[in-house]
């Protein structure tokens, strides 16, 4: 098994650790925001983007070392399809516990 | 020589762990059960990139199993806590 190239390497390095730092961002804005909606903001678009660039680093180093199956792809999806999926119903959740937290009528518009 | 990679790869393995730590401090705050419910969803996340980086520092695939096991079933999970928080009942 040959060392990955050095441009290769520092693709893989710069992906896992801007990862990272967005899973990093979005949980810090869910254990620090003040209210359900906002922070609802951080683990479904920092979080998700996050595990992301992570999944794409570890495809890029498998396909380099020889390990490639697709699995990583399969997972990247899954987890992009379903983070909307989820906030949503949570966020449906939230309005039927709490009624001041859904958002106003639009205005111009009766009911 | 070492590579960029295995350098950067505890650094990367403490920042999700530390996420991790901080989801966990929301679930057990609370206030709302919406808010557990979110921040179990968070902490699944984080634990498959967490096993992501494990399969990546051992160089074996294998760990992706378990982390599309566990994509599955925490997206199965925060549904149904998401559908019972709404309607009072999973399936109708």
């Amino acid at each position: 098994m040959s060392p990955m190239p050095p441009w290769l390497d520092a693709i893989v390095a710069a992906l896992l650790v801007a990862g990272a730092a967005f899973a990093l961002v979005g949980a810090f804005g869910l254990a620090k925001l003040s209210d359900f909606m906002k922070r609802l903001h951080g683990p479904t678009k920092a979080s998700t983007l996050g595990i992301g660039l992570s999944l794409i680093a570890s495809m890029a180093w498998f396909a380099w070392h020889g390990g490639f199956t697709g699995r990583e792809f399969l997972v990247t999806l899954f987890v992009f399809v379903t983070a909307p999926v989820s906030a949503h119903l949570l966020v449906k959740a939230a309005m039927r516990s709490e009624p001041s937290a859904a958002p106003p009528p639009r205005p111009g518009r009766d009911g | 020589m070492t590579s960029l990679t295995a350098t950067v790869l505890p650094v990367v393995g403490a920042a999700f762990a530390l996420a991790l730590v901080l989801a966990f401090y929301r679930l057990l705050r609370g206030p709302a059960l919406v808010d557990r419910v979110l921040a179990l969803d968070t902490l699944y996340v984080n634990a498959l990139a967490l096993l992501i980086v494990l399969g990546i520092g051992l160089g074996d695939p294998v760990y992706f199993e378990a982390a599309l096991l566990i994509a599955v079933f925490g997206f199965v999970g925060t549904v149904a806590a998401a559908r019972y928080l709404q309607r009072g009942s999973v399936v109708e």
